[in-house]
C-alpha cells in the first residue's frame, strides 16, 4: 500500500499552518515543565508529546495533577517552569484557540443556569476571533449540524439543567466540535455517568478518533476504563501521572476535513 | 391624572424607566456568576462618594462613581488574595464603605447633609441633570451589553471555556465591574443605597425560575423591571408612599408570584 501523505519527520511546524499533511506533528509538546501550589509542588518536570491523531488518556489518583496539567495546556495556569507548545508554537504566542476543542468538568458548570441546549452549542463559536460579530445563517446550521451528529437535536430547545448528565455531555461535546476543532480536550468526561452511557460516549469518540484527523487528550481516574480502551501499558509516566496512547493509522489522507459534515454524512 | 402632569413626577417616570432596563440586566449578570452580593457592596461604597462630594462641593453622583469603581478594583485584588474565599472580599469592602460613609456623615452633619435621601433614595428630587446622566449611562450600558452578549453570556455560562476559547477574560471582568458601578451609581437617587441590590437581583432572581432560555431571561428582567418601577411610582405617587420602598415591594411581590407559579421547578 503507498500512502499519499508524506513520511513524518519530527521538523518543527509553523505557528498554526495546517496545510501540511503529516500525521506526526507535534499537537502539545511539553519540556520539564512543573508546578507547585505555594510550597506544594503538584508536577515535577513532566516531559511529554501529543502527537497528530493520538487518543492520550492521562490518567492518575486523586491529587497527582491531572487537571493542573490540563489547565496549563489549556493556558488558564501558567508552569512554574518548563515549556509548553501547542502546534509547535510557545503557548505565550499561541493564538489560534479555535484549534482547540475543550470540555470541561462537567460539575464546572451551573447546573440551573437558564440556557438553551441550542445557546450552550452556538457559545461555542464564541471567542475572541469572533469578537463584535454577529451570529451569522452559517452559524445556526453549524449548529443544527452539531447538534444532529451528537443525537441531540430534539433536546435543542430544553433547559441545560433539565438533561441527564450523559445527555449534557454530548451538548458539551457539541459545543467543543462546532468550530471544528483539530485537539479535543476532555477533563474527566465520564464522572458521574452511568457505565453504558459511559461506553456509548467513549466509543462516539473512539469513533471521530479513528475516522477523522482529531486528536484527543482525555483525563480521567476511571483507570480500568481507559486501559482498556486505550492499552494496558502507558507510553510515559511521570510522578503519580501515567499516559496511555493510542495512535490511529486508519486514515491515509491527514488532509482537512469537516468533522461535523463528514460525522453527519456517516448517519 | 394630576400627577402625570407634575414635571417632578415625569422626570422620576422617566429616570425610573431607564433604570429598570439596565439595573436587572447586568443583576442577571451578575446573579449568574455568583455575584449577587457586589451590588449592595459597591451602593455602600458609593453612598461614601456622595457624602463626600457634597462636603468638598463636587457633583455628589460622580464622587460616588469614582468610589464605586475603585471599590470594585478593590474587590477585584482581594479577591485574588482570598481566592477560596471569594465573599470575604465583599464583606470587607462593604464594611469599609459603610464605615467610611458614617464618618463622613457625621463630619457633614452641619452642612446639611440629607442622609435618608440618598440611603432610601429621592426620585422627586431629580433634576435635568440626573436625567442626563442616567440616559447617558443606559446608552453606554445598553450599547455594550448589546454589542457583546455573545461573549458575556460565554463568560458568564463557563469562564474557563471563554478563557480557552481566547476570550480576554480579565478585560470583560473589570468592564463588567465598570458598568455595574455606572448603574449603581445612577441607580441610588432612584431606589437608595439600601435597595440598589434589589432592583439589580429580584428580577434575575424571578428569570431564573421562569425562563428556558437565556435571551428570554434578558427579556424578562427587563420586563419585570419596568413593570416594577412605573407601576410602583404611580403607587407611590397615589397613595403617598415611599417610592423606593413601593418598587421594592412590588419586585418582591412578583418574585412570591414566580415562586408560586413554578411550584415544583427547583433552582
Amino acid at each position: 500500500m503507498i500512502s499519499t501523505a508524506p513520511t513524518a519527520t519530527d521538523a518543527p511546524i509553523e505557528t498554526g499552518v495546517l496545510a501540511s499533511s503529516s500525521c506526526h506533528r507535534e499537537i502539545v509538546s511539553l519540556e520539564d515543565v512543573s508546578y507547585s501550589y505555594g510550597a506544594q509542588q503538584v508536577l515535577d518536570k513532566v516531559s511529554f508529546v501529543v502527537r497528530e491523531r493520538d487518543f492520550i488518556g492521562l490518567i492518575g489518583s486523586n491529587g497527582a495533577g491531572k487537571t493542573t496539567l490540563l489547565r496549563m495546556i489549556v493556558g488558564l495556569l501558567k508552569p512554574t517552569s518548563g515549556e509548553i507548545k501547542l502546534f509547535g508554537t510557545p503557548m505565550s504566542k499561541f493564538k489560534d484557540w479555535q484549534l482547540i476543542g475543550y470540555v470541561p468538568q462537567r460539575n464546572h458548570f451551573n447546573p440551573l443556569f437558564p440556557a438553551t441546549v441550542r445557546e450552550v452549542v452556538l457559545s461555542g463559536l464564541y471567542g475572541r476571533r469572533k469578537l463584535l460579530k454577529r451570529i451569522t445563517k452559517e452559524d445556526h446550521l453549524r449548529a443544527e449540524d452539531a447538534l444532529n451528529t451528537l443525537k441531540i437535536r430534539e433536546l435543542a430547545e430544553k433547559r441545560i439543567g433539565e438533561l441527564s448528565g450523559g445527555q449534557q455531555q454530548r451538548v458539551f461535546l457539541a459545543r467543543a466540535l462546532i468550530n471544528n476543532p483539530k485537539l479535543l480536550i476532555l477533563d474527566e468526561p465520564m464522572s458521574g455517568i452511568d457505565t453504558e452511557t459511559q461506553n456509548n460516549f467513549f466509543n462516539l469518540l473512539l469513533h471521530m478518533h479513528k475516522k477523522h484527523n482529531i486528536t484527543f487528550l482525555m483525563v480521567s481516574h476511571d483507570m480500568e476504563m481507559v486501559r482498556s480502551y486505550l492499552g494496558e501499558i502507558p507510553r510515559a509516566k511521570s510522578g503519580k501521572l501515567s499516559f496511555h496512547v493510542r495512535h490511529s493509522h486508519d486514515l491515509e489522507d491527514c488532509g482537512e476535513t469537516d468533522l461535523l459534515h463528514s460525522l453527519r454524512k456517516e448517519g | 391624572m394630576e400627577l402625570l402632569s407634575a414635571e417632578f413626577f415625569q422626570r422620576a417616570l422617566i429616570g425610573g424607566a431607564l433604570i429598570a432596563i439596565t439595573s436587572p440586566l447586568l443583576g442577571l449578570f451578575l446573579v449568574l456568576r455568583r455575584l449577587a452580593m457586589i451590588g449592595d457592596t459597591l451602593a455602600h461604597v458609593s453612598i461614601a462618594g456622595v457624602a463626600l462630594g457634597f462636603l468638598i462641593n463636587v457633583y455628589p453622583v460622580a464622587v460616588g462613581l469614582a468610589f464605586a469603581i475603585l471599590a470594585s478594583f478593590g474587590i477585584e485584588v482581594l479577591r485574588r488574595r482570598y481566592r477560596s474565599f471569594a465573599e470575604l472580599s465583599i464583606a470587607i469592602i462593604m464594611s469599609g464603605g459603610i464605615g467610611l460613609a458614617s464618618l463622613l456623615f457625621t463630619v457633614g452633619k452641619g452642612y446639611n447633609l440629607d442622609v435618608n435621601s440618598y440611603l432610601f433614595g429621592s426620585i422627586y428630587t431629580l433634576n435635568n441633570a440626573d436625567i442626563l446622566i442616567i440616559a447617558i449611562i443606559t446608552v453606554i450600558v445598553l450599547a455594550v451589553v448589546i454589542a457583546l452578549r455573545k461573549e458575556l453570556f460565554l463568560l458568564t455560562f463557563d469562564e474557563d471555556a471563554a478563557s480557552v476559547s481566547g476570550l480576554p477574560v480579565r478585560y470583560f471582568n473589570i468592564l463588567i465591574s465598570i458598568m455595574t458601578a455606572l448603574v449603581i451609581s445612577a441607580s441610588i437617587k432612584i431606589v437608595g443605597a439600601l435597595l440598589v441590590s434589589a432592583l439589580l437581583m429580584i428580577p434575575a432572581a424571578c428569570s431564573l425560575v421562569l425562563s428556558k432560555s437565556f435571551r428570554q431571561s434578558i427579556i424578562l428582567v427587563i420586563l419585570i423591571g419596568e413593570v416594577a418601577v412605573v407601576c410602583g411610582l404611580w403607587m407611590a405617587g397615589i397613595w403617598n408612599l415611599a417610592p423606593g420602598g413601593t418598587v421594592v415591594l412590588l419586585l418582591i411581590a412578583i418574585l412570591l408570584a414566580s415562586l408560586v407559579m413554578t411550584r415544583r421547578a427547583r433552582v
